[in-house]
């Protein structure tokens, strides 16, 4: 088992193929049950009242009209008297209801008294208050920045701003839990990770975790939002046992935006020189954002790009909004957008190629061939090459942005295959399926290597039940599951050849799977049924398991993406109108998954770009639009033609769920400004930003 | 929401008797269903008025004839209306999405609340609901009016409004007929409605005169998220031509004031013109010459400037870039 190699790609009929999704049907006609979906016999709705104030102090709460409300079963104060609410949307107390209708009605008669403070909610105003910022963390290389500033080709000094956005999964967060016995529960939950929610909520809960199961099926997306169970989880499993009931608790749109984690938004201002070359020379800037009531805030800056000479202060902001979560790529589609405009402000200045300072500035020789490559697809030299001269309504420009992320996979899986007597078989791990095809990798590894069809493979995820695995974010799920699911695989597919080898007269290590048939190698007269072979199988059948193989996977991805945009310069529309994104993904193990997945990251991004920001008022701390009405994302109407190029860099299998989202916004902006040479340094460009910047400019 | 009766009235007279007891009136529902979540509105009794016959009339062969219950779908596609008063087609088919169009109706779309996100907010109490301060004043004004603000600075959210006023419509109630542009009312007369209508009046139909045929209509519409949005500001144009030029027009924007906005600087200037790309452009730039933005808003203003030029020279079949 010591050389296992990924299959070779001439050779598969599924690994490394376009492969539907094996649960695709069942979505689309609604047998696959969704968290929310889950309906109990007995079942309770929960509901969560929050605090309708950004800062202020509970003085006392007054459940006694909602407990004797009829329908009403458990009611739970998630505050305390005298504590401080640091945002409103943060939880003071819950019911658990016969109806929802019943549940919002009960936590409305609950009365709660504050002392109301004053508050930040928006990091430009909260950076005046010092006591809200943290000292500066100061990173630095080279000599003082501030000496090329005179003797540069081109010098830049900006300002740009990234707001905070949203996840807005479709499914919502939530849980429904179910207390089996005192000490043992059952819950569905809409999350990333079925085992990580099962030792935090038993641990929370004080019960073994092996008395927790743990489900998630199917689920409308999380992108780094749903990795915990969360205090709504937590308080739903105390609301089932207060009321000795099963109960349902989703958090809806309002609650999902104010309490649900959102990705940092990032301020910064910066100056910045090259050389006429297109060396980058000099960076000195300071960031400025905010992570909620909490510390901690920072992007990796400068990105990328090698500066010889750089001096970065990071200024972590306190406000009294919700908290931030992991948002798909945590930290880098905001780093792309800051570094990718400096670095194009200067290229622009100097009316240089884009493509080939971006190479010039940076050590990936892999990335270096996808910029050449992503540049040969848009066609480059359409490019506008004097930005700002055309006078149409509708101008047209290319704009370019690279990217780096991670995704190897992480030890700690458990895959079991389990091939009956009868001939059936099924795979099972504990991962779970945020949309990126899980389950659909599970059925196609062992299918490959037993040679059977894709649809003979019963493959069983989403249960902590199933052997152990990682959650999944930083894009480690298909890197960390797919060895294991092989290895696991491959030592089944052993036990069966143990079985055949005297059956053919061969030995065990001559044999092959191969169409439905275990067969001498290359030799099919030589052969019987899979389910001949299962037949004879000893009692039981097999049932084997595999751990993961740090062999089979490698971490490490670059990418490039050129959008092409159309500016109406009359309404600042901005319509993206094709986007080529290369990605390197090593191995991909279902093409057809990860092209989509590079297409989900593009359409955020789009967002990104074009419409997403969360409005916190500064005089009332609300915020303003905490709906799917004026937080607006990317409709299927604003899709442009995605070109999605996979570049197969190596054997080894990568995950790629994040970096496709990292440099679509950046590639976006830096495409209006080749459009109509108007830079657009605070997202998203709407309308307003468009005749903002023009004001700027004239 | 609050618990309601529901009431099936078969006539306009039992509607009207069911609504004077806090009773709130429902067409499509699809913006009623938004003020009961919201608490925004909390009525004893609703009102069904698809349960009254009648009202359903769409016609734009002769005289403009569209019933309060007509589905935005089927103003839309009437070719008749499409065909005489193209401008009201284009604005129903800029509302919303496929599925608000089959459901909200030409009622409930002259009726509806502003979408002002201080007035949506619950625990925000503005003059709309008896506060004492507008909050879009200090506050996040991006969406807000530029033209008659206060002491209210919401911007009426109605498409179809601005393009039946550019076809001179009336708008029938169970009580009364009057010009449509007289039943929008700005916010200093009464801050908590933005129509005239009285407690029990409903909205029965309007009516454009067959007059307005042989005008050259369009409705354009400026929206942040293209596919599916609320007019960042829009315009309906209605022009007579003789020979090659206007002797007559009628110039109504949406989106920017808290009624549907008739620009009789727009009007005046384009009046006895021939509309060329530059005369087109200076129509909207007297559109918007008293235009007072406020903190956020000052975009408004240009692009206003520019959605009427877009719609006069859509009107006149010219090309708009
Ligand atoms: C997501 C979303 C997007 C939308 N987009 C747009 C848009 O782009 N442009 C636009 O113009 N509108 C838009 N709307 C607003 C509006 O809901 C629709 O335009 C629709 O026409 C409302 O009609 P309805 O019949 O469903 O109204 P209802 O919800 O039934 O009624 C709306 C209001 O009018 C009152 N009312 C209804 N009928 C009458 C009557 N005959 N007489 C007196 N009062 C009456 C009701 O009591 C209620 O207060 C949108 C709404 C939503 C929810």
């Amino acid at each position: 088992m010591q050389d296992v190699r990924w299959n070779d790609p001439k050779t598969t009929q599924y690994v490394n193929k376009h492969v539907p999704r094996v649960d695709g049907p069942g979505k689309v006609a609604g047998t696959a049950k969704y968290t929310f979906d889950i309906v109990l016999p007995g079942m309770l709705y929960g509901k969560i009242l929050r605090c309708p104030h950004a800062l202020a102090t509970v003085q006392a709460i007054d459940t006694s009209a909602a407990k004797a409300m009829p329908g009403v079963r458990a009611v739970i104060e998630m505050a305390r008297e005298g504590a401080t609410m640091r945002y409103a949307g943060q939880e003071v107390a819950a019911v658990a209801a016969d109806s929802e209708e019943i549940a919002l009605d009960a936590i409305r008669a609950i009365r709660v008294s504050y002392d109301v403070q004053s508050h930040a909610v928006t990091t430009l105003t909260a950076m005046k208050d010092a006591s809200r910022v943290s000292a500066p963390e100061e990173q630095a290389r080279g000599q003082d920045p501030g000496q090329f500033w005179s003797s540069a080709a081109a010098v830049i000094e900006e300002e740009y701003y990234c707001p905070v956005r949203g996840h807005l999964c479709l499914e919502s967060h939530g849980i429904v839990f179910r207390w089996d016995a005192d000490d043992r529960a059952t819950c569905w939950v809409s999350t990333q990770a079925v085992h990580g929610v099962a030792g935090e909520l038993s641990g929370g809960l004080g019960i073994p975790q092996e008395n927790l199961t743990v489900i998630c099926e199917y689920m409308g997306g999380g992108f780094g939002s749903k990795f915990g169970a969360g205090v709504e989880g937590a308080t739903c499993a105390r609301l089932a046992k207060a009321a000795g009931k099963p109960v349902k608790l989703m958090l809806d749109r309002y609650e999902d935006q104010v309490a649900g984690g959102n990705a940092p938004d990032a301020y910064m201002k910066c100056k910045a020189a090259m050389a006429a070359d297109g060396k980058l020379l000099a960076i000195e800037a300071d960031l400025y954002g905010t992570n909620g009531p909490g510390r901690g805030w920072g992007v990796p800056f400068p990105y990328i790009y090698g500066v010889p000479n750089f001096r970065v202060r990071t200024h972590s902001v306190s406000t009294n909004a919700g908290a931030a979560r992991a948002w798909r790529a945590p930290g880098h589609p905001q780093a792309s957008f800051l570094m990718e405009s400096v670095v194009d402000e200067l290229i622009c200045k100097l009316g240089l190629d884009g493509v080939k300072v971006r190479q010039m500035n940076q050590g990936s020789q892999v990335r270096s061939a996808q910029l050449e490559l992503g540049a040969a697809k848009i066609g480059w030299e359409r490019r506008n090459k004097n930005p700002g001269q055309a006078t149409g309504r509708y101008q047209r420009g290319i704009g370019c942005a690279v990217s780096t992320w991670g995704g190897g996979g992480r030890g700690g899986s458990r895959c079991d295959v389990k091939i009956g007597q009868d001939g059936s078989v099924w795979a099972g791990i504990g991962t779970q399926d945020l949309g990126t095809g899980a389950r659909t990798v599970v059925a196609m590894i062992v299918a490959e290597d037993l040679g059977l069809p894709l649809e003979r493979v019963k493959a069983d995820i989403g249960k902590s039940s199933l052997g152990s695995s990682v959650g999944s974010g930083g894009s480690v799920t298909t890197a960390s599951i797919a060895p294991t699911i092989k290895m696991a695989v491959l030592a089944a597919r052993a036990r069966l050849f143990e079985t055949a080898a005297p059956l053919l007269g061969v030995t065990a290590g001559e044999l092959e799977c191969a169409k439905g048939r275990v067969q001498a190698r290359g030799n099919p007269s030589k052969s019987l049924r899979f389910e001949e072979v299962c037949a004879k199988l000893p009692a039981g059948g097999i049932s084997e398991s595999g751990s993961w193989n740090g062999a089979l996977q490698q971490g490490g991805v670059a990418g490039a993406q050129f959008v092409e945009v159309e500016v109406d310069t009359w309404t600042g529309n901005v319509r993206p109108i094709k986007v080529v994104a290369v990605q390197d993904c090593g191995y991909a193990i279902n093409r057809l998954t990860a092209e989509s997945q590079v297409i989900g990251g593009v359409i955020q991004g789009l967002g990104m770009a074009l419409l997403e920001d969360r409005r916190m008022d500064v005089p009332t701390g609300r915020q303003l639009n905490a709906n799917i009405e004026s937080y607006r994302v990317i409709g299927a109407m604003e899709v442009p033609d995605v070109e999605v190029v996979l570049f197969d860099t190596h054997d080894k299998v990568a995950g790629i769920g994040e970096p496709p989202v990292i440099p679509t916004a950046a590639a976006t902006i830096n495409a209006i400004y080749n459009a109509t040479g108007v830079r657009i340094r605070t997202l998203p460009a709407t309308p307003k930003r468009w005749f903002d910047a023009l004001g700027a400019k004239s | 929401m609050k618990n309601f009766s529901w009431v099936r009235p078969k006539t306009l007279a039992e509607a009207s008797a069911s609504l004077k007891q806090n009773g709130a009136a429902l067409s499509g529902g699809v913006e009623l269903l938004c003020l009961l979540k919201e608490h925004l509105l909390e009525p004893d009794r609703v009102v069904d008025l698809k349960s009254v016959s009648g009202m359903r009339e769409v016609d734009g062969s002769n005289a403009l004839k569209i019933g309060a219950l007509a589905t935005m779908d089927a103003i839309a596609n009437s070719s008749s209306i499409r065909t005489n008063f193209r401008c009201v087609a284009e604005a129903a088919e800029s509302v919303g999405s496929p599925q608000i169009r089959n459901v909200g109706t030409l009622g409930g779309n002259l009726c509806q609340r502003p979408r002002c996100w201080y007035f949506r907010d619950y625990h925000v109490k503005c003059l709309k609901k008896g506060g004492m301060a507008c909050y879009a004043v200090a506050g996040d004004n991006e969406y807000h009016a530029i033209l008659g603000g206060g002491p209210c600075h919401i911007v009426h959210p109605s498409d179809l409004a601005p393009a039946l006023i550019a076809c001179d419509a009336d708008v029938l109630t169970t009580e009364r007929r009057m010009k449509l542009s007289e039943f929008f009312h700005l916010p200093d007369s009464d801050v908590r409605t933005e129509n005239v209508l009285n407690s029990g009046e409903l909205v029965t139909g309007v009516e454009a005169p067959a007059t307005m045929k042989g005008w050259k209509s369009a409705y354009y519409k400026a929206k942040e998220r293209p596919s599916f949005d609320w007019a960042l500001s829009s315009c309906a144009v209605n022009l007579k031509v003789s020979g090659t030029t206007v002797s007559d027009c009628r110039i109504v924007l949406g989106g920017v004031a808290p009624i549907p906005w008739r620009s009789k600087e727009a009007e005046d200037f384009l009046k006895g013109k021939s509309v060329t790309g530059d005369v087109a452009l200076r129509a909207g730039e007297a559109a918007v010459a008293t235009a007072r933005p406020m903190s956020n808003n000052a975009f408004k203003v240009r692009l206003t400037a520019n959605v009427v030029r877009i719609a006069i020279l859509q009107a006149m079949g010219m090309p708009a870039e």
